[in-house]
C-alpha cells in the first residue's frame, strides 16, 4: 500500500472552529472565490513557518475584513476605520517582542488612513503592514476605492471613474518607495496559481523582515472581488492579472533587508525609585528650603506687565520662586492669550500667608509696569494703597494718583548702564525688594540660580542690587511699604 | 516630598509617569503643548515612550494601541484637537481601553483662540462622539490638583476601562503653583485582558464591534452599569462655605477659584453665599447640588462657556430653586468683583445679611 | 478506484463543508482532477471534489482556495514510491 503525508493544511494560526461568528463556525464570512480568503491563508501560513503565533499581534480595519479575529489564533486588535498604522505604531511601542501585522483593504488605508499609511512608513515603524486592494470598496456594497481602475462603474461612479472628477488610481507603493524609511516595499497578485505562489513568499518575508527586527515592510495585494465586480471567481481571477496589474505594476520596489540595520533595544527602565529625580523633583534650594510659614501676615497681589523680551514672566516666576522657597502660598499666572504674538505680555503673581483663592490678579496691590501702556492698561485696577514701579523716568502727569506710592525709575536705561539690557527686569525686581522688604536676598538669590542661565547669574546679581540701590536713593523714606 | 513650583501643564506630565503612565502620544496645540513637550522629555527617561502623532486623530488611535497592550497611556490637547479625537474616544469606551486625555480649553469655535474657555464641556461631558458611552471626567482648579487628579484619573481609567478626561483650561494648564507629588512612583502589571503579543494572552482580543443585536445591547448594557456604578461611587466636589448659605455659586476649575475669591467678598459685605464646585463632571455631583436646595434659596452658575454646565446644574435642581446664570467668553475670565457685582444684582434682596463672619476668613480672602 | 501500476504521487482531501464552490482550484490544478459536484453541501454551493486519480500533490490548490481548510494536501511517501 502507498502512504502519503500531509503536506498542507489548515494553517496552526487560524482556529479550528470560529467560535466568535455566531454561525457557520466551519467557514469564513468571505464570499466564494474573495481575496481576503486567499490573502489570510497565505499570512497564516506564513506566522505558522516562521513560528511566531504566540507573538503575533493582528489589527484588523474596518472593510470585509474587519473580522480578523474569528480566523486568526493570534493576540486581535480591531480598530477605527483607516487607524490601523497609528493603533500597531503603538502596540508594537508597547510590546517591541511581538510582531505586529497591520491588515488594510484600499478604502481604508488609501482613503480615510492615507494619513496613518504615510507616517507609520515615515517613521519607519518595524512592523508589517499587508495592503488587500481589490479596487473597491467591498465592505459597504461596491462604492467607489482610491485605486478603482479608470473607466470602472461603481455606486458612487455610476457612468465610470473619470479622471477630471474622480482623479486617477492612487498607486500606494510608488508613494511609499518615496519615503526614507521603509525597508520593503512589494506588490503583488492574486491573478494565477504563479502569482499567488509568488505573494505567499512575499507575504512571508514580510512578516520575517519583522522578525528579524528590521524596518517598515509593506506588500500591496491586487486582490479579487467577485461579488462586487459581479464576476465568477475565475473571471474575477483573470480581471486581476490582466486589468489591475496592467495599472499597478508587479514589483518589488524595495528591498533594503540587507542594509538595514536591526533596531536597538530600548534602554532598560529605570528603577520606580529613580523616577521622582529623573522627573527633576526635589531640586528646590535643598535642605534649607522652606521652614514654617513665616509669620507676617501677606498678601500681595503682583501685577507685572510690559512687551514681550523684557523678562515680565520671568520676573514674576523668581517672585513666585522665592516666595515659595520663604514658605509663602504662591501662585504665578501668565498672560498667553493673542496678544502675547502682538507684543504685550503681563503676568499675575500672589504671595501670601494664606491659602490663595484666585491666582487671578484683578485688584493689585503691586503694580510693575515695564513700558508705558501697561501701566496705562493696569493703573485702574491698582488697589488703593497700591505700590507703583514704573520703568520711566517720570509718572506721565495724568497717570498720576495720589492713593498709590508710585516710583519711576529708568530700569531699563539702568541695565544698559550694566551693559544688558534684558536685565530691566531683574532692576525693577531689586526695587521692588528695596520697597517691600518682603523677601530676604537669600531667596530671591536662591531662586535666580535656579531659573536663569549661569551665564547671567552674575550679571542678575548686579542688576538685584543696582535695582535696591537705585530706590534707596529715589525714593523717600515714605515710600518704604513694609507689610 | 517638598513643594516644587510647577506648571500645570507640566504636573500632569510629571504626576502620570508617577502613576506609571509610560506612552504619550500626541500633537501640539496650544495651550496644550508643554504637555508633549514635557512628555518627550520625561517619558523616555522614565523607559516609556514619546511619539509626535501625525495628527490627533492618529494620537488618539495610537493610545488605542498602548491601551489595548497594557501601558498606561495619555495624550493631551485643546479644542480643535479633541475634536478630532472624539472618534477615537467612541471606539476607546466600546472597546473598554483605559487611557487619560488631557484638554486644555481653549476659545471656540473653529479656530476661536488660544485664550482660556470651558466651552468644551458638553464636548467632553456629554460625549462628542457616537453611541452610548460616557467619559469619566476630572476637572483640576489648581495645579496641585492637575497632579492629584491625573493620578486619580489612571485609576479610575484602569478601574472602570474607560477613557478619564481631564478637563481643565488654559489659565490652569499655564499656570505655576507649588505642588507636592506623589512620595512613591507605582507602575502597576499590565491588566490580564491585554493583548501584549505573547503566548498568555493569545486569545486575548480588543474590539468595539458587536455584529449580534443581543450581543450589542449585553454590552451597551454593561457599559451602562460601569456609568452608574461611578455615579454612585466616584462623585467628588469642593463644598465652600455653604453650610449657611442663601446663595450658591457654583462652578469648576479657574471659575471656581474666582467664586472661592468672590464668596470672601460677598461674606464680608454680610451676604450668606457659598460655593460647590464640581471636581467631577462626570459623574456629576447631582445629590449634592439637590441637597443644597434644602437650605439655600438660589443658585448661581458661572462658567467660560455660553451654557453648559448651567444645564447640568438646572437637571440636577430639576426646580427646587431658581438658578441665575453668568458667563464670559473668548478668552475672558469674571474678576472675583465682576461676580460679586453680579450677585448683588441678581439677589437684591440678599444684602446685607445679619451674619456672623469670622474675623480671620475675612483676612485672608 | 482501483488503482493499476504506480501509485499517484499526490492525493487530495476536499472539505465539502467548508467550500464554497467558488472553482478556483478546479481551475489552478494542473492536471484538472478537481470537479464540482453534482450535489449540494447544506449551505447550497455545489463543493469541489478530487477525481480520486491523477493528484501530483504539487499543493497548487490548497493556496487559491479562500477558505483555511478547504483543502488538505497530502504527498505519496519517498520510500513508497521508491
Ligand atoms: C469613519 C467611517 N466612515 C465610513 C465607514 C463605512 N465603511 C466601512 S468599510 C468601508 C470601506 C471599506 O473598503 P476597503 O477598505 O476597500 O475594504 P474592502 O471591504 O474592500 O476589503 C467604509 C467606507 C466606517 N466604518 N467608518
Ligand atoms: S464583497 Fe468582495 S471583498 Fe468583500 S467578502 Fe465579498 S468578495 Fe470579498
Ligand atoms: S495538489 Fe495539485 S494536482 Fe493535486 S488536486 Fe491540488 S492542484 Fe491538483
Ligand atoms: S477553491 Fe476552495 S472553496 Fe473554491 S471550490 Fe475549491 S475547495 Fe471550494
Ligand atoms: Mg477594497
Amino acid at each position: 500500500m502507498a502512504s502519503y503525508t500531509v503536506t498542507h493544511q489548515k494553517a496552526r494560526a487560524f482556529y479550528d472552529t470560529y467560535e466568535r461568528k455566531a454561525e457557520l463556525q466551519n467557514q469564513t464570512h468571505y464570499c466564494p472565490g474573495c481575496g481576503h480568503g486567499i490573502v489570510s491563508k497565505l499570512l497564516a501560513q506564513a506566522i505558522d513557518e516562521l513560528g511566531v503565533q504566540d507573538r503575533t499581534v493582528l489589527i484588523s480595519p474596518v472593510g470585509c475584513s474587519v473580522f480578523g479575529y474569528y480566523y486568526f489564533d493570534v493576540g486581535n486588535v480591531q480598530v477605527a476605520h483607516g487607524r490601523a498604522p497609528a493603533v500597531a505604531t503603538a502596540v508594537k511601542r508597547s510590546r517591541p517582542e511581538s510582531i505586529v501585522i497591520g491588515y488594510q483593504g484600499d478604502g481604508d488605508l488609501a482613503a480615510i488612513g492615507t494619513a496613518e499609511i504615510i507616517h507609520a512608513a515615515n517613521r519607519g515603524e518595524p512592523i508589517t503592514v499587508i495592503f488587500v486592494n481589490n479596487g473597491i470598496y467591498g465592505m459597504t456594497g461596491g462604492q467607489m476605492a482610491p485605486t478603482t481602475l479608470l473607466g470602472r462603474k461603481t455606486a458612487t461612479s455610476p457612468l465610470g471613474r473619470d479622471a477630471m472628477n474622480e482623479g486617477f488610481p492612487l498607486h500606494v507603493c510608488e508613494m511609499l518607495n518615496s519615503l526614507e524609511a521603509p525597508v520593503y516595499i512589494e506588490r503583488v497578485a492574486l491573478g494565477n496559481n504563479k502569482q499567488i505562489m509568488h505573494a505567499a513568499k512575499v507575504v512571508k518575508r514580510a512578516v520575517e523582515n519583522q522578525v528579524k527586527g528590521l524596518g517598515f515592510s509593506f506588500v500591496e495585494v491586487l486582490s479579487p472581488c467577485p461579488t462586487i465586480w459581479k464576476m465568477q471567481p475565475v473571471e474575477a481571477q483573470r480581471f486581476v492579472r490582466d486589468e489591475m496589474a496592467a495599472v499597478f505594476g508587479l514589483c518589488n520596489f524595495r528591498d533594503r533587508t540587507k542594509e538595514a540595520q536591526a533596531r536597538p533595544a530600548r534602554a532598560a527602565s529605570p528603577a520606580l525609585e529613580d523616577l521622582p529625580r529623573l522627573l527633576d523633583l526635589g531640586n528646590g534650594s535643598g535642605e534649607d528650603a522652606v521652614a514654617a510659614c513665616p509669620p507676617q501676615e501677606l498678601d500681595l497681589r503682583i501685577k507685572v506687565a510690559g512687551f514681550g523680551g523684557q523678562g515680565v514672566l520671568m520676573l514674576g516666576e523668581v517672585l513666585a520662586e522665592a516666595g515659595l522657597d520663604a514658605g509663602y502660598e504662591v501662585s504665578w499666572l501668565p498672560s498667553y492669550g493673542p496678544e502675547m504674538r502682538s507684543g504685550t505680555s503681563n503676568c499675575h503673581v500672589r504671595l501670601a500667608n494664606h491659602a490663595i483663592d484666585s491666582p487671578l490678579v484683578s485688584r493689585p496691590n503691586v503694580l510693575l509696569a515695564l513700558n508705558e501702556p501697561s501701566l496705562r492698561k493696569f493703573l485702574p485696577a491698582v488697589e488703593e494703597g497700591g505700590l507703583v514701579l514704573y520703568n520711566g523716568s517720570e509718572i506721565p502727569g495724568d497717570c498720576v494718583r495720589s492713593d498709590l506710592r508710585m516710583v519711576a525709575l529708568p530700569f531699563t536705561q539702568l541695565a544698559d548702564e550694566l551693559g544688558a539690557t534684558k536685565v530691566g527686569n531683574i532692576v525693577m525686581l531689586g526695587a521692588l525688594l528695596e520697597a517691600t522688604g518682603i523677601l530676604e536676598q537669600g531667596r530671591v538669590v536662591g531662586a535666580l540660580k535656579r531659573l536663569v542661565h549661569p551665564r547671567f547669574f552674575e550679571l542678575d546679581l548686579a542688576a538685584l542690587a543696582r535695582g535696591r540701590g537705585e530706590f534707596r536713593e529715589s525714593a523717600s523714606d515714605d515710600y518704604l511699604w513694609g507689610v | 516630598m517638598q513643594k516644587q513650583l510647577t506648571k500645570g501643564n507640566v504636573a500632569i506630565v510629571k504626576a502620570a509617569v508617577l502613576a506609571g503612565c509610560r506612552a504619550f502620544y500626541g500633537y501640539p496645540i496650544t495651550p496644550a503643548s508643554e504637555i508633549a513637550e514635557a512628555a518627550a522629555l520625561y517619558l523616555p527617561r522614565a523607559g516609556g515612550v514619546f511619539v509626535q502623532a501625525e495628527s490627533e486623530v492618529a494620537a488618539i488611535n495610537m493610545l488605542y494601541g498602548a491601551a489595548a497592550a497594557g501601558v498606561r497611556s495619555m495624550t493631551a490637547s485643546s479644542g480643535p484637537g479633541i475634536s478630532l479625537m472624539q472618534e477615537g474616544f467612541s471606539y476607546l469606551a466600546g472597546a473598554e481601553l483605559p487611557c487619560v486625555i488631557a484638554d486644555i480649553m481653549r476659545g471656540g469655535p473653529g479656530l476661536g483662540n488660544i485664550a482660556p474657555e470651558q466651552s468644551d464641556y458638553n464636548q467632553i461631558v456629554k460625549g462628542g462622539g457616537h453611541g452610548n458611552y460616557r467619559t469619566l471626567v476630572v476637572a483640576p482648579d489648581s495645579v496641585q490638583e492637575m497632579a492629584d487628579l491625573t493620578t486619580w484619573a489612571f485609576d479610575l481609567a484602569d478601574r472602570y476601562r474607560n477613557p478619564v478626561v481631564v478637563l481643565a483650561d488654559g489659565f490652569i494648564g499655564q499656570m505655576m503653583e507649588p505642588v507636592e507629588f506623589a512620595a512613591r512612583a507605582t507602575l502597576p502589571a499590565a491588566p490580564g485582558w491585554a493583548v501584549r503579543g505573547d503566548a498568555e494572552t493569545r486569545k486575548n482580543m480588543v474590539t468595539s464591534l458587536y455584529l449580534e443585536p443581543d450581543i450589542l445591547e449585553r454590552h451597551v448594557r454593561k457599559l451602562e452599569e460601569k456609568y452608574k456604578q461611578a455615579e454612585r461611587n466616584e462623585v467628588r466636589f469642593e463644598s465652600w462655605r455653604t453650610e449657611d448659605a442663601e446663595i450658591v455659586l457654583v462652578g469648576y476649575g479657574i471659575v471656581g477659584r474666582i467664586l472661592k475669591a468672590a464668596v470672601e467678598l460677598a461674606r464680608a459685605r454680610g451676604m450668606a453665599v457659598g460655593l460647590l464646585r464640581p471636581i467631577t463632571l462626570f459623574p456629576f455631583p447631582t445629590q449634592q447640588i439637590r441637597e443644597l436646595a434644602k437650605h439655600a434659596k438660589a443658585f448661581a452658575v458661572v462658567e467660560l462657556s455660553t451654557g453648559q454646565l448651567v444645564d447640568d446644574v438646572r437637571l440636577a435642581l430639576e426646580g427646587r430653586a431658581p438658578v441665575e446664570f453668568f458667563s464670559r467668553v473668548g478668552g475672558n475670565a469674571p474678576s472675583a468683583e465682576d461676580v460679586l457685582a453680579f450677585v448683588e444684582h441678581t439677589f437684591p434682596g440678599s444684602l446685607p445679611q445679619p451674619v456672623a463672619v469670622r474675623q480671620e476668613e475675612l483676612i485672608h480672602g | 478506484m482501483a488503482i493499476i501500476g504506480k501509485p499517484d504521487r499526490g492525493s487530495v482531501e476536499m472539505n465539502a463543508e467548508e467550500c464554497k464552490g467558488c472553482g478556483l482550484c478546479l481551475e489552478a490544478c494542473p492536471p484538472k482532477v478537481l470537479h464540482l459536484a453534482e450535489g449540494l453541501n447544506r449551505y447550497g454551493y455545489h463543493p469541489a471534489i478530487y477525481a480520486g486519480v491523477g493528484c501530483t500533490g504539487c499543493g497548487i490548490c490548497f493556496f487559491v482556495c479562500p477558505e483555511p481548510g478547504g483543502i488538505r494536501v497530502f504527498r505519496l511517501d519517498a520510500v513508497a514510491a521508491a
